[in-house]
């Protein structure tokens, strides 16, 4: 392929907890603007593939690059892993912005609080332009009214939406967001998959790991379907959701979509 | 039925608060310490590196599982056998925030554990370093938690500050000695010491309570 460098290229990642290897061999690339929705069963590996690729996971073997470099490590003159230090490893993470299931604000920090923080203390920015660019980015998500206002006054669909903004006020070449709507209350699930349509639209690049097949059918521009710690099947969501190929995409498939088959 | 003589508040008054001051500085300056050096013990404790997570806990378990009059003892009395030789006050504090240290180190410990790892993660994948991350999210977070305990420890340390008398250190319990010496009457010295040490205690603990509070803001 011609296509420009993409975003992220993961080649052969693999990851093991001790003795159990979660991610057994993952290739992927996501190019620039696309969004990717991972789906799968639950202990499939898609929240350890997200986690290596920002570093929260140190990968077992194997490299991730963002933007062709290698994150986390470098190569050396015989092709080796060095592994790289922390400050460059902090560098590389504010280009890629990660949303948790569990928003995790910070608790003694309003809402524009965390947003600014990082702002502040990576950024260096002054109080003023951090709070002008962390207003705005609330606003973006639709919480300018809630700036000062600390979490645990906040919604679910709030909280992550606020945890959105966070990541988004670094202004990220890519955005990871693991299964952000699975926590929420179901009349909450709306307002964050809007703000994530809206990102979309916007040309985000995007990884997605979700149970929400409305939204991958509709956004995604890739879907892959991960199990076993293995990419199974991944192709445009009007094939691998309507006509998936692999039997376990099909088995998967059925299961989730089952009880809505009235 | 003893009475209570008042003559001897007159007379001893003046060395009785001079005794409290003592107490109250020693004890500040070794809980500063202490927290500074239990602080440190606990993050090695949860260091990925083994040898200091092991001198961590040794430190811990020695500190914590020993008397303090032996630990002080130990400073005043057996180090000079090696060449070291501190004063009774020097002694005292050294010894009194050695044994703070150990305690604290596992209070922070437990509120280093009990922020929630994902609020971590969250600093670190924005591109915070580690020392960042534990300056600006972790110790604020972790302070609502370890407060109480915090409190309940430094009103620990003006308590045990008291064996410092047995060093000669001219602290509150060792007025109330001399006191009790000079005018061979314990009843007195020992109500007056008593209280004192009552009215220090509840000053941290009010301290404590109005820091607490302005720490949980966010929580109302």
């Amino acid at each position: 392929m011609s296509a420009p460098e993409p975003v992220i290229r993961i080649e052969h990642l693999h990851k093991s907890f001790g003795s159990t290897a979660v991610l057994r061999g993952i290739d992927l690339a996501v190019g620039r603007g696309e969004v990717l929705c991972l789906i799968g069963p639950s202990g499939s590996g898609k929240s350890t593939l997200l986690r290596c690729i920002n570093f929260l996971e140190e990968p077992t073997s194997g490299l991730v690059y963002v933007d062709g470099e290698p994150i986390g490590y470098r190569l050396d003159a015989a092709g080796r892993r060095v592994r790289e230090s922390a400050r460059h490893i902090n560098r590389l993470r504010e280009r890629i912005g990660i949303v948790f299931q569990a928003y995790n604000l910070w608790p003694h920090r309003t809402a524009l609080g965390n947003v600014i923080e990082a702002l502040l203390v990576v950024r260096r920015l002054s109080r003023a332009e951090a709070e002008a660019a962390g207003l705005a980015v609330l606003e973006r998500v639709g919480l300018g009214d809630k700036a000062h206002v600390y979490p645990s006054r906040l919604s679910g669909g709030q909280q992550q939406r606020v945890a959105i903004a966070r990541a988004l006020a670094m202004k990220p070449e890519i955005m990871l967001l693991d299964e952000v709507t699975s926590a929420l209350d179901p009349e909450l699930v709306g307002e964050v998959l809007k703000v994530m349509r809206k990102l979309a639209a916007d040309g985000m690049t995007m990884i997605v790991v979700t149970h929400e097949m409305g939204f991958a059918r509709e956004v995604a521009d890739r879907v892959v379907f991960m199990d076993g710690g293995v990419v199974v099947e991944e192709g445009p969501p009007s094939e691998l959701l309507a006509r998936p190929r692999n039997e376990r995409t099909q088995r998967f498939l059925a299961r989730l979509l089952a009880p809505r088959r009235e | 039925m003893p009475q209570f003589d008042w003559s001897i508040v007159g007379r001893y008054g003046a060395s009785f608060l001079q005794g409290a001051a003592t107490t109250l500085a020693v004890s500040l300056v070794s809980t500063l310490i202490g927290l500074a050096l239990g602080m440190l013990a606990a993050l090695a404790r949860l260091s990925p590196w083994r040898l200091l997570r092991g001198a961590a806990r040794v430190y811990v378990e020695v500190w914590r599982g020993t008397p303090l009059l032996v630990q002080l003892f130990f400073i005043y009395a057996a180090l000079p056998f090696y060449g070291i030789r501190l004063s009774a006050l020097t002694a005292g504090i050294v010894a009194l925030s050695l044994y703070t240290g150990a305690f604290a180190a596992e209070i922070f410990r437990a509120g280093i554990t009990a922020v929630h790892r994902g609020q971590v993660e969250a600093a670190r994948s924005l591109g915070l370093s580690y020392g960042q991350t534990l300056r600006r999210i972790v110790a604020p977070i972790m302070a609502t938690l370890v407060l109480p305990p915090l409190t309940n420890e430094f009103t620990g340390v003006i308590k045990w500050s008291s064996l410092l008398s047995v060093v000669t250190v001219p602290e509150l319990t060792y007025a109330a000695y001399r006191a009790i010496g000079e005018t061979y009457s314990a009843v007195e010295p020992l109500l007056i010491s008593g209280l004192l040490y009552w009215l220090l205690n509840d000053l941290v603990v009010l301290a404590g309570r109005r820091i607490e509070s302005r720490l949980t803001r966010h929580l109302a």
